[in-house]
C-alpha cells in the first residue's frame, strides 16, 4: 500500500515534470491474490503487486496519453515526455473539453484492513471448506477466492487531487455432480468478514443445487416464464449498461435508450441507479478523471431517465459530467460501475409457487449482443436450470439458448426479489441485483 | 537482469521449491483510434515485471511484481513458495510435469519494418484518409479506424536449465463503419470484425491491408445494410467466409481442445469441453474434408513464437485429420495425464499471470475448391461473413453466430444483400456437414486479439487459418 501522502507525492512529481500545457495523472496501485480450485483441490494460486501511471498531456486541444508501471524518477520522466511527444504529433481534437476543475468529493468507505491482509492460508482454508462439502456430497467443486487492496489517485494541473483506497473479496464456487448436475454460488464484499461468514453457505448452495440438478432432461425451446436468480438477473443489468447506458452510445444513436428517454418502456417496478457511494457494493467516490460520482437514476419506475456522462460526452450536450469516465486512452465512453436494481418484496419461493409453468435459471453464460437498439441478447443457461410446473421445481433440464430483447423482457416483470445481492462482474466494480420473475422470455435452442 | 533471475530461482529452491521458473517481461504498445475525423485516443504504454512460478510440497504457487529490485525478487520468490505450500494443504496428488525440458536460445518475430519507427503522422494520415472515405456514405453515423502495435521482450528461465529470450512484435489495424437509420444499427468492418485484424508482423502488414483502398466500400456496405432485406429463416446450405470461419474454428474447435478445460480447470468460469479424453483418436469431429491443425510456427500468426511460457519449443500438432479427432492443446502437466508430451501451448498474457493452456494458431487446413467454383456449385444457399455476435455453451457444443453481411446464392450466383443473419448448430453436427473447403489461394491466418480465459482474466492473442467453406443443412435465421 502506498497511502494517500505517498500517492500525492508521486502525482505531484508527475505534474511537476510536465512543463507545458495541461497535464493529468491517474495512479493506481494493487496488491491482489487469487486462489483457484477445481476437482476439489487448489490448482492455481497467484499473487500480484503492481502500480500504474497514466499521464494525459494536453497541448491546446492536442492530447497524448502514455502509460507505465515504472514509478522510478526516470520512469516518471519518460512517461511524461512520451505523453507530451504524442500530443505534439497529432492534430487538434475539437471535441476535447479540457481537464476537469476541482470539485468537492465526499469520501466513501470501502477499505477493510483484514481484507487487505488475507494470507494464502486464509484463502486456502475458505476454499478447503467448500472442497470438503463437495467431497462429502460426491461432487467436484471449482471456483476462485480473490482478495486484494487497490488505491486510485487522480490529479491534474487545474488542482484536482483525489484518492481512494478500497478492498475487494469475491468468492465464486461451482459444483459438478454426476450425470450433468451443476450448481453455482457467489458472494462479493469489500469486507473480509462478510465473505468468510458466507463460505459455508456458498458451498452449501452450490453443492445442493448440483445434486438437485443431476440427470437434466431435454426440453423443447419456446417462450417461458422465468425465475432468474440474481446471478442470471445480473446479466440483464450488465448488458443494458454495456449496450446503452453510456452517453456515448446515446450520442451515436446505437443505444436502447435512444427514442425511449422519458417513456414508459419497462414495468413500473423497475428502477436502476448508479451510486458510487453505495457501501453495499464496491464504493468509488470519483471517476478516472477525478470528477465526483453523482448518484444517477438511469431507469425510474420503468422510465429511462438518461445515461451516465464523462467530461467529453457531457461537454457535447453542455451538461456537467456525472463522474463516470473510464481510464484513458478510452474509446468506449463513460460507464456505470456501481449499478443497483431496486429490490421488490418477493422471495424466490414465492416466485416459484406463483408460476404455473416456467424455468428457474441460476446463471446466464456467454451473452452477446444480437441487436443493440432493443438490447437483443443471445446466451446460454448454465449451472442449474429447472422446469417449474404447478408452483414447484419438477425436474432439471438441459441448458437452453435464449435470444431475447432485454428491454422487452423488463416490460414483463411479475415479481422482484426482496434482496439485492452484491455481485462482482468480470471487469471493474460490483452491482447489486435482486432475483426477477419475468412473464415471457424466449428460448431459441437447446444443447446436448 | 541475469542476476535477478538467478536470484529468484535460487531463493525459490532454498525455500523449498522442487521446480521454479521465472519470466521477466517488458511490454510496449502503441494504439491510435480515429473516429469521425478526430483522433479519439492515442496512447503509448510500457509495462514490465516478473513472475515466479514454483512447485513446492507438490503444489503450484505463483507470485509477481513490477518492482525489479533484488530485495523484491527475493520477497516474491519466497512468496511464491509460501503460496505453493498453502495450495498443498488440500492436495490429493503431487503435481507432475514429466521429464525436464531444457531449452536455450533466442527468437525474434521476423519483420520488415519496425512499426514503432514509423512516424506517427503517417499512421494518423492513413487512418484519416480511410475515415473520410467511410463517411462518404450518407447513413454512416460513426466511422472509426485503429492501429495497434505491440513489442514484448521476455526472458524465461527455469531450475531445469532453460533460458530463452524472445521478442514478439504484433501489428494490427481495422476500420468500422456504423450506419444508423430505419430503426437499425448496421456495422461493416475491414479486414476483420471487432476493431482489427492483427498479426505477428511489422508495419508492412498495415501497408498490405490498404485501409484507404477499402474504406469507401466498407462505408457503402454499412449504408446498404440499412436498406437490405432481412435474411430468411430456414434450414439451408451456407458458405461461410474466412474471417467468420476463423472465429467458428476458435470457438468450436480451439477452446474444446484445451486439455485443461477437459480436466475441469476452468469449470467454474470459461467452462469445460465435450471433447473428453476417451474421444481421442476415436471421435468423428467433422466430415472427411475437415482437417484442423494447431501450430506455433506459421509465419505471421498471432500464436507464432519460439517457445511457450514453459520453455517448450514451437511446433505443429494435428488436431483433426479427415474428420477424426486426434490431438489437444497441452501443457507439460496436462499432457502427462494422458501419456503424451506437451505441444507447447502454455501462454501467459503478461508477467503478472501464470501460463495456462491457450490456443496457438488453430486452423482449418485449406481444401481444393476455388471460391467462384464453390459458389457456382451451390444452387440455393446463403453466403455469410464477418462476425457480429458470437455465443457458445460452456461445453462448446451449442453455438449461435450473427454475421455483418449475408448474400443470397441462387443458381450458382451471389445475389441480393441480406441483413441480420444468424446461424446456429451443434459443433460436431456442424463440422460433419462440411462438404467443401476452399484452397490455399483463399486461406488467411486471421488474428483474434481478444480471447478471454482464466481467473484473474487473461486476454490471449491467437491465430486461425481459414478459407471459405460450405456446410449443408444449417439452421439460419433473420434476427
Amino acid at each position: 500500500m502506498l497511502g494517500e501522502s505517498q500517492a500525492k507525492q508521486i502525482t505531484d512529481r508527475v505534474l511537476a515534470l510536465s512543463k507545458s500545457g495541461q497535464a493529468e495523472v491517474l495512479l493506481w496501485a494493487a496488491d491482489s491474490a487469487l486462489t483457484r480450485f477445481a476437482n476439489n483441490v487448489i490448482h492455481q494460486n497467484v499473487a500480484e503487486t503492481n502500480t500504474g501511471i497514466t499521464v494525459r498531456v494536453a497541448l491546446g486541444r492536442r492530447v497524448g496519453v502514455a502509460l507505465t508501471n515504472d514509478v522510478t524518477d526516470a520512469g516518471l520522466a519518460r512517461v511524461v515526455e512520451r505523453a507530451a511527444e504524442l500530443a505534439k504529433l497529432q492534430p487538434e481534437n475539437p471535441e476535447f473539453p479540457g481537464f476537469p476543475e476541482p470539485q468537492p468529493i465526499a469520501p466513501a468507505r470501502g477499505f477493510d484492513e483484514a481484507a487487505a491482509a488475507v494470507t494464502p492460508e486464509g484463502r486456502a482454508r475458505a476454499v478447503g471448506e467448500i472442497c470438503r462439502q463437495s467431497r462429502e456430497a460426491g461432487t467436484l467443486a471449482a471456483g476462485a477466492f480473490s482478495t486484494g487492496a487497490q488505491e486510485i489517485a487522480v490529479a491534474n494541473s487545474h488542482g484536482v487531487f483525489c484518492y481512494h483506497a478500497g478492498t475487494a473479496c469475491d468468492l465464486q464456487a461451482a459444483a459438478i455432480a454426476e450425470s450433468g448436475g451443476n450448481g453455482y454460488a457467489q458472494v462479493t464484499s469489500w469486507k473480509l468478514n462478510d465473505t468468510l461468514h458466507s463460505v459455508e453457505s456458498v458451498g452449501r448452495e452450490a453443492v445442493a443445487k448440483a445434486v438437485h440438478a443431476r440427470n437434466p432432461q431435454p426440453l423443447e425451446p419456446g417462450v417461458f416464464t422465468v425465475v432468474l436468480e440474481p446471478y442470471a438477473a445480473l446479466d440483464l443489468l450488465d448488458m443494458l449498461n454495456y449496450v446503452g447506458m453510456s452517453a456515448q452510445a446515446v450520442q451515436e444513436e446505437r443505444s436502447w435508450m435512444n427514442d425511449r428517454i422519458g417513456q414508459q418502456v419497462m414495468s413500473p417496478s423497475v428502477t436502476i441507479i448508479d451510486d458510487g457511494h453505495d457501501e453495499a457494493g464496491y464504493p468509488l467516490p470519483f471517476d478516472f478523471e477525478g470528477v465526483p460520482k453523482q448518484k444517477v437514476v438511469l431507469v425510474e419506475n420503468g422510465v429511462p431517465r438518461g445515461p451516465v456522462y464523462d467530461t467529453t460526452t457531457a461537454h457535447k450536450e453542455g451538461k456537467p459530467s456525472t463522474g463516470h469516465a473510464l481510464p484513458p486512452p478510452n474509446t468506449f465512453g463513460p460507464l456505470a460501475l456501481n449499478l443497483v436494481m431496486s429490490p421488490g418484496t418477493a422471495t424466490i419461493e414465492e416466485m416459484i409457487r406463483s408460476t404455473e409453468r416456467g424455468l428457474y435459471i441460476t446463471r446466464f453464460w456467454y451473452t452477446r449482443v444480437v441487436h443493440p437498439r432493443d438490447c437483443v441478447i443471445t446466451g446460454m443457461t448454465r449451472d442449474g436450470t429447472f422446469l417449474i410446473e404447478h408452483g414447484e421445481l419438477t425436474k432439471p433440464v438441459k441448458n437452453l439458448r435464449f435470444t431475447q430483447g432485454y428491454v422487452p423482457a423488463l416490460t414483463q416483470v411479475d415479481l422482484i426479489g426482496h434482496e439485492a445481492r452484491t455481485l462482482a462482474g468480470n471487469d471493474f466494480g460490483a452491482s447489486r441485483v435482486p432475483a426477477l420473475k419475468l412473464r415471457e422470455f424466449s428460448f431459441t435452442g437447446a444443447t446436448q | 537482469m541475469k542476476e535477478s533471475i538467478e536470484r529468484a530461482l535460487n531463493v525459490a529452491q532454498l525455500k523449498g521449491a522442487t521446480y521454479a521458473d521465472v519470466r521477466l517481461v517488458h511490454h510496449e504498445d502503441e494504439s491510435i483510434n480515429v473516429k469521425n475525423g478526430v483522433v479519439e485516443a492515442l496512447g503509448h504504454g510500457e509495462d514490465q515485471g516478473f513472475g515466479v512460478r514454483v512447485i513446492a510440497d507438490g503444489a503450484w504457487g505463483f507470485a509477481s511484481s513490477a518492482v525489479l529490485t533484488i530485495a523484491e525478487v527475493e520477497r516474491v520468490a519466497a512468496l511464491a513458495v509460501h503460496i505453493a505450500k498453502a495450495s498443498a494443504l488440500f492436495k490429493t496428488e503431487e503435481v507432475d510435469i514429466g521429464p525436464p525440458v531444457v531449452s536455450r536460445g533466442e527468437y525474434h518475430t521476423p519483420i520488415a519494418t519496425d512499426p514503432f519507427l514509423v512516424p506517427l503522422e503517417r499512421k494518423i494520415e492513413t487512418l484519416f484518409k480511410a475515415d473520410a472515405l467511410m463517411r462518404k456514405a450518407t447513413g454512416v453515423k460513426v466511422a472509426s479506424g485503429s492501429m495497434t502495435f505491440i513489442r514484448e521482450r521476455k526472458t524465461f528461465a527455469s531450475t531445469e536449465g532453460s533460458w530463452v529470450e524472445q521478442e514478439i512484435v504484433e501489428s494490427g489495424c481495422g476500420l468500422t463503419a456504423t450506419a444508423v437509420g430505419e430503426g437499425e444499427v448496421q456495422v461493416r468492418s475491414y479486414p476483420n470484425a471487432f476493431g482489427r485484424h492483427q498479426m505477428t508482423r511489422g508495419y508492412e502488414f498495415i501497408d498490405e491491408m490498404d485501409l484507404p483502398g477499402n474504406a469507401e466500400r466498407v462505408g457503402a456496405e454499412a449504408d446498404a445494410l440499412l436498406h437490405a432485406d432481412k435474411c430468411p429463416s430456414g434450414v439451408m446450405t451456407v458458405i461461410i467466409g474466412g474471417p467468420q470461419l476463423a472465429l467458428q474454428v476458435h470457438e468450436s474447435c480451439g477452446h474444446p481442445i484445451e486439455l485443461d478445460r477437459v480436466f475441469g480447470s476452468e469449470a467454474s468460469y470459461a467452462g469445460t469441453s465435450f471433447l473428453t479424453t476417451e474421444k481421442l483418436d476415436t471421435f468423428h469431429y467433422g466430415s472427411p474434408v475437415v482437417n484442423l491443425t494447431a501450430d506455433s510456427i506459421t509465419p505471421g500468426g498471432l500464436g507464432t513464437f519460439g517457445w511457450d511460457d514453459e520453455g517448450v519449443p514451437a511446433q505443429s500438432t494435428p488436431i483433426v485429420r479427415e474428420g477424426l479427432f486426434m490431438g489437444y492443446l497441452m501443457s507439460r502437466e496436462t499432457a502427462r495425464k494422458i501419456g503424451r508430451t506437451s505441444n507447447g501451448c502454455m501462454r501467459a498474457s503478461g508477467w503478472n499471470r501464470i501460463p495456462i493452456v491457450r490456443m496457438v494458431n488453430v486452423g482449418l487446413e485449406p481444401g481444393t475448391w476455388k471460391l467462384e467454383d464453390l459458389i457456382a456449385d451451390t444452387d440455393d444457399g446463403i453466403y455469410l461473413d464477418m462476425n457480429r455476435s458470437w455465443s457458445i455453451d460452456d461445453r462448446r457444443l451449442n453455438f449461435q453466430f450473427g454475421t455483418e453481411v449475408a448474400y443470397e446464392i441462387k443458381g450458382g450466383k451471389l445475389g441480393r444483400l441480406l441483413k441480420n443473419a444468424i446461424y446456429t448448430g451443434i459443433t460436431p453436427e456442424f463440422w460433419g456437414s462440411c462438404d467443401a473447403v476452399c484452397n490455399r489461394d483463399h486461406w488467411v491466418v486471421w488474428g483474434t486479439p481478444n480471447c478471454g480465459k482464466g481467473q484473474p482474466m487473461q486476454v490471449a492473442h491467437t491465430g486461425h487459418g481459414a478459407a471459405p467453406a460450405r456446410f449443408r443443412n444449417i439452421q439460419v435465421r433473420g434476427a
